[in-house]
């Protein structure tokens, strides 16, 4: 699928019909494509090479890229400073704020500042606990939840308000997104919940990694029921799904990562393997396969954390994108742009 | 204390119906109130809330009380101090990720939600806390709320 005024990189493209952003993520998933994600995991470096580096292990099999927000609650560059650096060059992206670390003030410039930047995808985010990460002396804020968040995501995109009820000259037109985990309790909430993200905005959702598919195909029957996936208002659903590298990695993610929940069955799978990281792969190629197949599902999120190389890998075994080539610096004129010049960098 | 607002929320049906009682009475005394001043009555109303609400609900005195929202556990126990409902951090036990020994604050408020009346509540998107309010008295800002307001019967907030 290709349009016809792909992006000039720098600059913004027009807003569609029915569209509330000027972003190719809110195209493909409004045009019934099965949309990819993928995510950055920013460097521990203020050197904008690594980042476009990093951004072209993606190049031709993803719709957008996530720059992570301190995930883990460990401290990386920012995702403002992320996306900043992949619109400069073209890439659509996915702006992640997370209420740990801002309150209201400097989230609401942020929202400005990435929108301005061509940053036109935002995940609302609470945030992992201070505990996770490699700062635990921090101070948490959470001045907002991420439905708060959401909320005045929205009201300054399309009430033109701050949430002091401040007006706004030119709101940022933003595809507003959030995280949700089907997999850990209160079960029976989570899709009422779900509900309650998309009444305060949400129009994506990307979800927690997915190892438990029976889980995911009870919370999207749900989901339907509840008609969040009719209308205008609709909400598009993108499952997070992931390489695991071993079975001790997989161990160790379910007793230290909060929220992923991963069944024996999966250990088990991994531990009979000959190749354990070659068998992770093709439990997430398998599982991308049996996701796609859920109705009303819109796509996925690939976190191939340390494992980037291994997206191409899986898009292509499992053909989702059934040949489409999502849009980066250089597709249609190689000659145009290399991505990883710094010249690139000189917009 | 911690044993006690658990318990508090498995019999959340039976807190419910002594706010209902409370509240009209709280706010019938409105006059009362008024010709005491807001101000001078405030430290007293605060004290006698905070003694309250902290023994049965381990109360964070945010001056926005939502508790009949939140099927009468506390928000501000979560260490998120979530508004609208569970992180995604929660444990497969139903422990609080940040907290391992404590139960999530929100898998509690569901249980207690899911036995009172108007536990449907628990799905309202709750506004940000206005962090002024904190320390003061829910009570009596509810009481001025619905005195100022008590001509129209509609969309009355509930004292908690």
């Amino acid at each position: 699928m290709k349009f016809d005024d792909e992006p000039v990189p720098g600059y913004s493209l027009p807003i569609l019909p029915g569209h509330v952003s000027p972003g190719r993520l809110e195209r493909v998933l409004r045009a019934g494509k099965f949309a990819i994600t993928s995510e950055i995991d920013p460097p521990d470096s203020a050197d904008p090479a690594e980042v476009l580096k990093r951004a072209a292990i993606f190049d031709g099999y993803v719709d957008a890229i996530n720059a992570t927000d301190g995930s883990g609650a460990n401290c990386h560059m920012s995702s403002a400073g992320v996306c900043s650096l992949l619109t400069r060059v073209g890439y659509a992206t996915i702006l992640q704020i997370s209420c740990r670390d801002r309150n209201r003030i400097a989230m609401q410039g942020e929202i400005l500042g990435g929108a301005a930047m061509g940053a036109c995808n935002l995940l609302c985010l609470t945030g992992d606990g201070v505990q996770a990460g490699d700062h635990p002396q921090a101070k948490p804020v959470f001045d907002l939840d991420s439905i708060s968040l959401l909320q005045v995501a929205r009201n300054m995109r399309d009430e033109q308000r701050f949430e002091s009820g401040r007006r706004i000259e030119t709101p940022p037109r933003i595809f507003l997104g959030a995280a949700e985990n089907p997999f850990v309790p209160p079960l029976d909430w989570r899709p009422l919940r779900l509900a309650k993200k998309v009444a305060a905005g949400a129009q994506f959702i990307q979800t927690q990694y997915c190892f438990d598919i029976e889980r995911l195909r009870d919370f999207m029957l749900k989901v339907n029921d509840l008609g969040l996936l009719e209308g205008p208002d609709r909400v598009f659903i993108l499952p997070g799904i992931g390489p695991l590298a071993s079975a001790r990695s997989a161990r160790w993610i379910r007793e230290n990562v909060p929220g992923v929940h991963i069944p024996d069955a999966v250990i088990a799978r991994l531990e009979g393997a000959k190749n354990q990281k070659e068998e992770g792969k093709r439990l997430c190629m398998d599982l991308l396969n049996e996701i796609r197949e859920i109705p009303g599902v819109s796509g996925a999120h690939i976190m191939a954390y340390r494992q980037e190389h291994s997206v191409a890998e899986i898009i292509e075994a499992t053909g989702v994108l059934e040949g489409r080539v999502p849009w980066y610096p250089g597709r249609d004129d190689p000659k145009a742009l290399n991505p990883e010049s710094p010249e690139a960098l000189s917009l | 204390m911690y044993r006690v607002r658990r318990w508090v929320v498995r019999h959340a049906r039976v807190f419910e119906m002594i706010y209902r009682r409370f509240e009209p009475v709280l706010v019938k005394l409105a006059p009362v109130w008024r010709r005491l001043g807001h101000e001078r009555v405030e430290a007293p109303v605060r004290r006698v809330e905070k003694a309250a609400k902290g023994a049965l609900f381990d109360c964070q005195m945010c001056g926005q009380c939502i508790l009949s929202a939140t099927g009468m556990s506390c928000p501000m126990n979560c260490p998120k101090t979530l508004r609208n409902g569970p992180c995604g951090g929660v444990r497969a036990d139903g422990h609080c990720e940040v907290k391992p020994e404590m139960m999530c604050v929100w898998v509690d408020a569901w249980e207690g939600s899911r036995q009172m009346k108007q536990g449907d509540l628990i799905h309202a998107v709750q506004l940000p806390v206005d962090h002024r309010l904190t320390g003061s008295s829910s009570w009596l800002r509810v009481v001025r709320q619905q005195d100022a307001s008590s001509s129209s019967a509609a969309n009355r907030e509930t004292t908690r």
